[in-house]
């Protein structure tokens, strides 16, 4: 008890600054609200396609990076495992489920082997963090993308567990209360809810005294230490919750896209997260879904587009890269901080009558 | 507040847009692999497609056909994703896809889940694709890695007296096939295979690989493909490699033979087997040799078509001819267009196709040797021509599945 009293009265004063109020920021930001409503009733407005190819996979791709933001943005550790971790638990519903590839997995229900896969997954990438945390920095990218490479090979020439590069295919998906959950409408708002579980769970914890610790310990962790905070704890506990929050997004993946391969948790696949994180912006828990959003757009239509300009096609990914690097190249903490400045220099204009201090 | 309502204006048009569908259109998805190792096979994949568009028009009856390409990696997940763009999104009737094995594995199961469409295999030779639970939407005009073998054991063990080879090939499902036909034959005459390595797709270091190779074998055959065989065969050239050679299908084409730097020079004088032979004197192959040389100028496409362009040629061929059969027809849920493909023969240029009962090719197969035609070009002579070869290669189907479904270590070397 008196670690948590600790931890509040040694950090708030700076969180006090940033954040006004204790209760949850979007109460009072009506942009948020516009963007819960159209969330909402998305599935009105948008095709099949885009309903679950843009949408979902944005939201999926952004629990992946939400787990990295998390780490990255209150915990200093950058770890390129979380897309690893995120797979690890889709191939482990497919092992433990049913699929394909009958003489693999063990046909398990679903309620089953999603738990299963929840619970090794977390356990896997709390290992993976127990290792990772002993390093700092750079080293820690390097660890954690040791094991991502590692997974991803094992992946690859694994056949008895993993299926090798085929993978595993025709992963089933599940049947309740009467409802296909992998039809269109009830799978997109599968992973809304989700996502948005995701999204306060992260937010809550970042002002819990767990989370205002583990921002004192990667602002000072001598000083945490000093104080009598158990620093590798706390990050190792901030890895399983990190871990925890990315296995939910593979279980999405695998009911989203059927299949499982080594493909999907490739080295690229795992940069693909932090790029996503990068983009969106780590100082803030919506910035990978922002992120997600404007990769997943860009990977979808750079093809299209560069051929409705009349040019060479093959070149899309020239364009994805372009796009990333104006990106980071004008606002080195993302699209989040593109948003906020850009809000900050209309400000005294704009806002100048109605005194404008209403959500910060 | 007007910002928010522009930015929400501009989300609906965003959306609209794509709901707009054209009435006299038949729309056709095509996938190639135009990113990865396999790159270069997609886009020569590609120039098929299109020398087949030049040839035959783009008209059915009165309908035009629109075509709408999206790129894939080799990997499963990238088919899957690219064949959901195309139906989802861009509302595609036909697919023409994938390219490569473990794809085609992951886009026939995926086609289960749309019985509606139609799903015509672009190049990809996996033999599950159609030999293990098939999918009734997916018909196959090329031959799968097995058929494509089928004669160079043989010639292997009897003209060149190889006795014992070892194999070097690529971890999946496409190799597994080829080498499992290799294998079939080679042993079945009385040879050995005495060393099987598969190597990850897209290695790109092979010193570990060539170190490994043994001495006392005949030759040895390769089975890799894309910028993997370039790679191998630069390191085995730089490590004094002297071994004879003999090539899988995509190992020994024109994706390899022309390719830049003179590493590929270790490969004349190695014997393959594969779905074509770029010199065989065959009017009908002459004709699209030409058809492909006309259609691109000489820097942007190889100097005679490879197997990819072959296979994309044959199975656009197919979908265009069995449409027009029909009209145009794809009512009720295209069940005469089905009808039509599964029973269509086409005059393709690699040799007479006609599908069997599991929708999969029965086509002729070509044993070749790598010539160069004194002007630093490397070609595949025809040594040997096999018409009709079906997927269970001759065997009867109940021995053949005994046999198993190809992997590492299926087929066992031994006369089944």
């Amino acid at each position: 008890m008196s670690l948590a009293h600790d931890a509040r009265v040694a950090v708030r004063p700076a969180d006090v600054a940033q954040r006004p109020a204790r209760t949850w920021p979007e109460i009072n930001n009506p942009a948020a609200w516009i963007v819960a409503v159209i969330l909402l009733i998305m599935p009105l407005i948008a095709s099949g396609f885009f309903l679950i190819e843009i949408f979902a996979t944005t939201l999926i791709l952004g629990i992946m990076a939400l787990s990295l933001m998390f780490l990255a943005g209150y915990g200093g550790m950058v770890s390129l495992m979380q897309l690893t971790i995120a797979g690890f638990s889709a191939y482990m519903v497919a092992v433990f489920g049913v699929s394909g590839n009958a003489n693999i997995s063990l046909g398990w229900p679903w309620w089953l082997a999603v738990p299963m896969a929840l619970a090794l997954a977390t356990a896997f990438g709390t290992l993976g963090g127990a290792l990772a945390v002993r390093t700092e920095g750079i080293y820690t990218i390097m660890i954690t993308l040791a094991i991502g490479a590692a997974f991803y090979y094992f992946t690859n020439q694994n056949w008895a567990i993993f299926n090798g590069h085929t993978g595993i295919n025709t992963v089933a998906t599940p049947h309740f209360w009467g409802v296909n959950w992998r039809a269109d409408i009830p799978f997109y708002y599968v992973v809304l809810a989700v996502a948005a579980l995701c999204y306060f769970a992260v937010e809550y914890l970042s002002r819990a005294p767990f989370g205002l610790a583990l921002q004192g310990v990667r602002d000072n962790p001598r000083r945490m230490a000093a104080l009598g905070f158990n620093v590798n704890a706390h990050r190792v506990a901030a890895y399983a919750f990190a871990s925890f929050v990315a296995a939910l997004a593979g279980v999405l993946q695998v009911w989203n896209y059927r299949q499982i391969s080594p493909g999907s948790v490739s080295v690229g696949a795992c940069i693909d997260v932090l790029i996503i994180a990068v983009v969106g912006g780590i100082t803030r828990p919506i910035g990978p879904f922002i992120g997600a959003l404007i990769f997943v757009l860009l990977r979808t239509f750079a093809l299209d587009f560069l051929v409705r300009l009349g040019l060479d096609g093959n070149r899309f990914r020239l364009l994805i890269g372009l796009g990333f690097l104006a990106i980071v190249f004008w606002s080195s903490d993302g699209v989040i901080g593109l948003w906020q400045r850009w809000r900050q220099s209309r400000r005294p204009a704009a806002n100048r009558p109605g005194g404008g201090r209403g959500h910060g | 507040m007007s910002k928010c309502s522009v930015g929400l204006l501009a989300l609906s048009s965003f959306f609209l847009s794509t709901a707009a569908i054209a009435q006299e259109k038949i729309k056709v998805g095509v996938t190639a692999t135009l990113e990865g190792t396999y790159t270069v096979l997609g886009e020569d994949g590609m120039r098929g497609h299109q020398t087949a568009l030049n040839v035959l028009g783009k008209k059915v009856g009165d309908k035009e056909l629109e075509f709408i390409v999206a790129s894939t990696d080799a990997t499963p997940d990238s088919a899957v994703r690219a064949v959901r763009k195309l139906i989802e999104q861009d509302k595609v009737q036909i697919l023409l896809s994938p390219l490569s094995g473990d794809e085609g594995i992951a886009v026939k199961n995926f086609a289960k889940t749309h019985p509606e469409l139609t799903f015509i295999n672009a190049a990809s030779g996996a033999q599950e694709t159609t030999y293990v639970d098939p999918a009734p939407n997916f018909f196959r005009y090329n031959m799968d890695g097995a058929q494509w073998q089928v004669g160079l054991g043989k010639y292997a063990f009897e003209e060149k007296k190889y006795r014992k080879i070892a194999t070097v090939g690529e971890d999946y499902s496409f190799i597994y096939t080829q080498v499992f036909g290799l294998v079939l034959e080679f042993c079945g005459a009385g040879g050995q295979v005495t060393n099987r390595q598969w190597v990850p797709l897209g290695t790109k270091d092979f010193a570990s690989v060539i170190a490994a190779l043994p001495d006392d074998v005949d030759a040895i055959y390769l089975g890799l493909g894309g910028a993997d065989a370039v790679n191998f065969l630069n390191q085995y050239q730089q490590a004094g490699g002297k071994a004879h050679l003999m090539g899988g299908s995509i190992m020994i084409d024109q994706t390899i033979l022309s390719s830049k730097g003179n590493a590929k020079n270790a490969l004349v004088g190695t014997i393959a087997a594969s779905g074509q032979a770029d010199t065989w004197e065959d009017p009908g192959w002459q004709k699209f040799v030409k058809a492909y040389q006309d259609a691109f100028p000489p820097n942007k496409r190889f100097p005679s078509p490879s197997l990819l362009a072959t296979n994309y040629y044959d199975s656009t061929m197919a979908l265009i001819l069995a449409l027009r059969q029909v009209n145009g027809d794809l009512s009720n849920n295209q069940a005469k267009y089905k009808e039509a493909l599964a029973k269509i023969e086409i005059d393709a240029p690699n040799g007479k196709i006609k599908l069997d009962s599991n929708r999969q090719a029965i086509g002729t197969n070509f044993v070749t040797e790598v010539v160069d035609d004194g002007k630093g070009a490397l070609f595949s002579k025809v040594v040997k021509v096999i018409p009709n070869v079906n997927q269970t290669l001759g065997y009867d189907p109940a021995v053949f599945s005994k046999i198993g479904l190809p992997s590492r270590t299926v087929p066992e070397c031994k006369k089944y």
